[in-house]
């Protein structure tokens, strides 16, 4: 299995983000922003989170309207796989991947901690190591990840089944309690906590570990 | 020739920046603030023979975010 990791400037989960995808089994290539393709036989790009581009404007716009995201893009497009995780999550929304947006934390502080994550749905490769209403602990690191979406957008990701991951207790403010979704086809997911720094007994925990994990064995046997 | 963008939160999305500055006003003895919303205003500095159009589509591929902003175009 080939992952890609997108490296902006102020990305700074680039490497933990590649690390977790080697340790898993993967192939890992890097990819630096102002490229225009991404390398031949890719099955998954790795958005990683950070602060890209400053968060100038908003956080993840830049980004999102620089040459390898058309790459980006273009990948999802054609069915390929995409994980964003925090900053790589503003950045899926900014792109349009992802419906919603993610708003300033409701309250106004920047959160680094261990949260409680449930696991909403085993349906899709990126969950298939986890069992649907399971709990998961690991770290968030942001500001801006107060999940928005109108009332409608909000019922057609319940009604598909594509909320992955809600918080035990919202600390941002997100509606609904979401921490993370997925794309209509279900191969891309957006995250804000970061499960590839709970990925490996250093890291205090491993709860991360079968997202890459799983990964690897869905995508190799694709 | 110059364009100023206004961009404003829309409403019904929560500004919880403009809360927070509604409260320091409040503490500061200004009463009677019932509410604050915070936007932003973008200066452009244009080509001679740029269209309001064009603007306009600037604010929609960039500027603004329309899934919770809206912004408004004056050209000066």
């Amino acid at each position: 299995m080939h992952a890609a990791v997108v490296v902006f400037p102020g990305s700074n989960c680039d490497r933990d983000l590649a690390v977790a995808f080697e340790r898993a089994g993967a192939k890992v290539s890097m990819v630096w922003h102002k490229d225009t393709d991404m390398p031949k036989g890719v099955d998954i790009i790795g958005v990683p989170g950070g602060f890209s581009f400053g968060d100038y404007l908003r956080c993840g716009a830049i980004a999102a309207n620089s040459p390898i995201c058309r790459s980006v893009v273009a990948h999802a497009e054609r069915g390929g796989y995409v994980l964003g995780v925090c900053n790589g999550f503003q950045i899926l929304t900014e792109t349009g991947l992802l419906p919603g947006v993610l708003l300033r934390n409701a309250g106004l502080k920047y959160i680094c901690k261990p949260v409680d994550l449930k696991v909403e749905t085993s349906d899709s490769a990126f969950t298939t190591g986890y069992a649907a209403g399971s709990t998961m602990t690991v770290p968030i690191a942001h500001h801006d990840g107060n999940y928005f979406a109108d009332d409608e957008t909000l019922a057609r990701l319940k009604g598909e089944d594509r909320v992955a991951f809600r918080y035990a207790e919202n600390p941002n403010g997100s509606r609904d309690d979401i921490a993370g979704i997925l794309s209509d086809n279900r191969r891309v997911l957006g995250m804000m906590p970061h499960p590839e720094r709970m990925a490996e007994k250093s890291h205090g925990g491993t709860d991360g570990a079968a997202m890459f994990t799983g990964l690897v064995d869905q995508l190799a046997t694709a | 020739m110059k364009a100023r963008v206004h961009v404003m939160l829309k409403n019904g999305v929560l500004d919880p920046q403009g809360e927070a500055v509604r409260h320091a006003l409040g503490a500061l003895g200004f009463d009677g603030v019932e509410g604050v919303r915070q936007g932003k205003v973008i200066e452009l500095d244009l080509a001679d023979g740029t269209s309001e159009a064009q603007v306009k589509d600037m604010c929609e591929k960039l500027l603004a975010n329309t899934v919770i902003e809206s912004y408004s175009v004056e050209m000066i």
